[in-house]
């Protein structure tokens, strides 16, 4: 007997994200509505590079990166709060991507690298993630991308797929075998011909991904990171991604179940507000029950998230609350909606839509649960 | 005042000197289950012993007959009750409903006379507020209080209460005006003495079998005027008011517990111990057990940090009482699926798994989802409460 259901992760508040709460709270709500997320669907790039730059003067995106790599010195405790209020406005940028890359060089990248690319994202680069591969593998290390060391440097061949902002982004972390063993390169995005990447048409819209051919891209030797670190930087980005989507799809739970809300309090059918008839309202309830507790999770994750082994537990449980609670909210708000919720001018299937996506990436709830069970039960 | 590290140290050791074991009859797990004589006696005179000990009430004022100290004392000494798995106390009603109502808004005369034997278990409480008629309606209740000199002469039926014939006081919800504008304007609040003529129990047997509650009759029975809480007609706000202590949603309460709340570490065992724990499709279920658990261990504590709570402040505490009794009820119904055949035996067969515990755990469990305001009340509640929405009926 192993576990302890009662030490599972815990839950506190700092001083700091008390106060980045407040900021993204009010920064999120000023810069972002509806109209300005269906607006930016028919963007290119899918943001507005105004706020990027509004964000990145906040220093949201060095709040988890150490002073001495100019950041704030935090850690993704105090980012949860921030992604959570962007969530709930739905406000795409590519924050999430370069948030998880900076931890993927900070457990995994060379001196030479960190002192290279950190400041950067912690003042405005963006930064993204090349690892998924056509076999739709949420096992970071079932590749088949190829690195082979020539005379000019490391030659890489494969495709790399649902790589996000690839058209925005300042430096990439890439997946490729090295002699038969997973390995991690960082590299700065101009070495990528435009040629080389193709947009992804994907289930959210908000969002932006790439195909990206690796086929005869040359890298610097210098963009290897260190190959004793792999394993630990494949789980820690695994584990940051899921927490920081768990956050993102908390928040936009909220506003999903608000939606619905407010439609049931001002639609009549009948002579009666529908939110009147239990058999739209209870559900409702559940959907919002169902958010709280995806919120208390997310928060003891948030908690623990630097404790060796609990934190894992606390963020793939928070991981399949998050997921189950805006999948179930968004899927109502749909039915809820009646002939409107079948509509694209209708918002529930863009939370719909995002939880799909989220849900997609970086483990679904039952590669989230295989993976408790063999924590939990062994 | 004593330290809350050294009240917690003593507690400590208290609960692990004194704490009963094998008690040679099935122990209730809830307040619900206390059917027999035997088991009754057994967790009166457990009540009374932790009261003397200091480890209830510890945060009531103690010219009351409370411990004086604060409610984080109480915290500590309960968490010990937890630790060791204590019996619960037994006198909920009085000591979790009626008893912070009292202290909250009751007369001088009323704490002097009703505190100290709610704790010490003297006095066992029961609640009148459903009727045969009027359940989930409870603001219908029609029960007559029709005031004489200084007594009111009481004459209907109260119904599912429990510990009714154990009971030596009655929180009652009665109808002192039947002309009142509007049905909830007509209702009063009145601490009722049962050992009065004209005051009539019988027992209720549940579907487990067992009995553990009344229906209680009202036959011209006379009571003082002094009972009363508030003014007359303000009889639903302090129901209200009640049932925010009866589901958790406001605090107050003299500590311990009336419930063994459902640990999914036991779901566990009870798959090791019938084989079923390497079946990854159980294992997939008690994951989802699992979970749930933490989430409702983790809104316990979320309540308690203002920032998180900022949104909706009502909602964690309007939900308590729908999301715990809910999940005691499926985790229990899912205990019996891994009993294979075994399933089917009941409380005291000898063949049974964990003697039939299980079993009447999840056909107890029903009495929380349907008792306090049923879980579709719960829903409807929270719905016009925290979100909004508009009134069904």
């Amino acid at each position: 007997m192993s576990f302890d259901p009662h030490a599972l992760g815990s839950l506190g508040i700092t001083e700091e994200q008390v106060d980045l709460m407040d900021v993204a709270e009010t920064f999120c709500r000023d810069k972002c509505d509806m109209a300005k997320v269906r607006a930016h669907i028919n963007v290119t790039r899918g943001f507005d590079s105004e706020d990027w730059q509004a964000l990145s003067a906040l220093g949201w995106l060095g709040i988890a990166i150490p002073e001495a790599h100019g950041g704030v010195g935090l850690s993704l405790t105090e980012v949860v709060p921030v992604v959570e209020q962007m969530g709930r406005r739905m406000m795409a940028t590519p924050f999430i991507p370069t948030t998880v890359t900076a931890q993927a060089l900070l457990v995994g990248g060379t001196t030479l690298q960190k002192d290279m690319y950190l400041a950067k994202i912690a003042n405005r680069s963006i930064a993204t993630l090349a690892l998924s591969e056509m076999n739709g593998a949420y096992d970071l290390t079932q590749i088949e991308a190829i690195a082979d060391l020539e005379p000019d440097g490391y030659r890489l061949s494969g495709t790399k797929i649902l790589v996000q902002n690839l058209d925005a982004a300042d430096l990439i972390v890439i997946s490729a075998k090295l002699d038969g063993e997973v390995t991690l390169f960082v590299v700065d995005a101009d070495l990528i011909p435009e040629t080389a990447r193709r947009r992804e048409k994907i289930i959210d819209e908000t969002k932006r991904s790439y195909e990206l051919s690796l086929d005869g891209l040359i890298l610097p030797v210098t963009a290897l990171m260190a190959s004793d670190k792999v394993a630990a930087t494949l789980a820690h980005i695994e584990l940051c991604a899921n927490l920081l989507g768990s956050a993102e799809q908390v928040g936009a739970a909220k506003s999903c179940i608000e939606y619905t809300v407010e439609y049931l309090r001002t639609r009549k059918q009948f002579g009666k507000l529908i939110g009147s008839y239990q058999a739209l309202k209870h559900p409702t309830v559940d959907a919002y029950i169902g958010y709280e507790k995806a919120r208390s999770l997310l928060y003891a994750a948030a908690h623990s998230f630097d404790e060796q082994g609990k934190g894992e537990i606390a963020t793939r449980m928070a991981t399949v609350a998050a997921g189950r609670a805006l999948s179930f909210a968004a899927d109502r708000s749909i039915q809820f909606h009646g002939g409107f919720g079948f509509t694209y001018d209708c918002d529930a299937q863009l939370y719909r839509r995002l939880a799909i996506f989220n849900d997609s990436q970086f483990g679904d709830i039952r590669w989230q649960k295989s993976k408790l069970a063999a924590l939990l039960f062994n | 005042m004593i330290s809350i590290e050294d009240f917690a140290q003593e507690a400590n050791d208290w609960f692990a000197k004194n704490t009963p074991r094998d008690v040679g009859f099935m122990m209730p797990l809830t307040f619900m289950e206390v059917g027999t004589d035997q088991q009754f006696q057994f967790l009166r005179d457990w009540q009374r012993q932790v009261y003397e000990a200091g480890y209830l009430g510890a945060a009531w004022p103690s010219e009351y007959g409370g411990g004086g100290l604060t409610d984080a004392h109480q915290a500590v000494a309960t968490k010990a009750m937890r630790k060791y798995d204590a019996p619960i106390m037994m006198n909920t009603i009085g000591l979790s409903w009626a008893g912070p109502l009292i202290l909250d808004i009751g007369t001088e005369e009323h704490k002097q006379k009703y505190i100290k034997g709610i704790l010490s278990a003297d006095d066992i409480w029961c609640q009148g507020f459903s009727e045969p008629e009027h359940g989930s309606d409870l603001g219908n209740a029609q029960l007559r209080a029709v005031r004489e000199g200084d007594e009111y002469v009481l004459n209907g039926s109260k119904i599912w209460t429990t510990h009714g014939h154990f009971g030596k006081y009655m929180i009652l919800l009665a109808r002192t005006n039947p002309e009142a504008a509007n049905k909830y304007a007509g209702l009063s609040f009145i601490l009722t003495p049962m050992n009065v003529p004209g005051v009539e129990t019988r027992k209720i047997k549940k579907l487990t079998g067992e009995h553990g509650f009344t229906q209680t009759f009202f036959t011209d029975a006379r009571i003082p005027t002094e009972g009363l809480m508030g003014g007359e007609g303000q009889g639903w706000k302090i129901a209200m008011q009640t049932l925010e202590y009866e589901r958790g949603a406001r605090g107050g309460q003299a500590g311990g517990y009336s419930i063994t709340e459902p640990d999914p570490l036991e779901i566990l065992n009870l798959a090791r111990e019938t084989g079923q724990i390497d079946d990854p499709v159980v294992r997939d279920d008690l994951l989802d057990y699992i979970i749930d658990a933490q989430a409702l261990n983790l809104n316990k504590r979320r309540a308690k940090i203002a920032p998180l709570m900022r949104d909706h402040p009502a909602g964690l505490p309007l939900m308590n009482k729908l999301v715990a009794t809910e999940f005691a009820r499926e985790i229990n119904q899912y205990a019996l699926t891994l009993q294979g055949t075994r399933g089917a035996y009941y409380v005291d067969e000898p063949n049974a798994v964990d003697k039939g515990l299980w079993h009447r755990s999840y056909l107890n469990a029903f009495s929380a989802t349907i008792g306090g305001g049923t879980s579709q009340i719960q829903r409807n509640i929270i719905a016009e409460h925290v979100l909004g929405l508009p009134k069904s009926y």
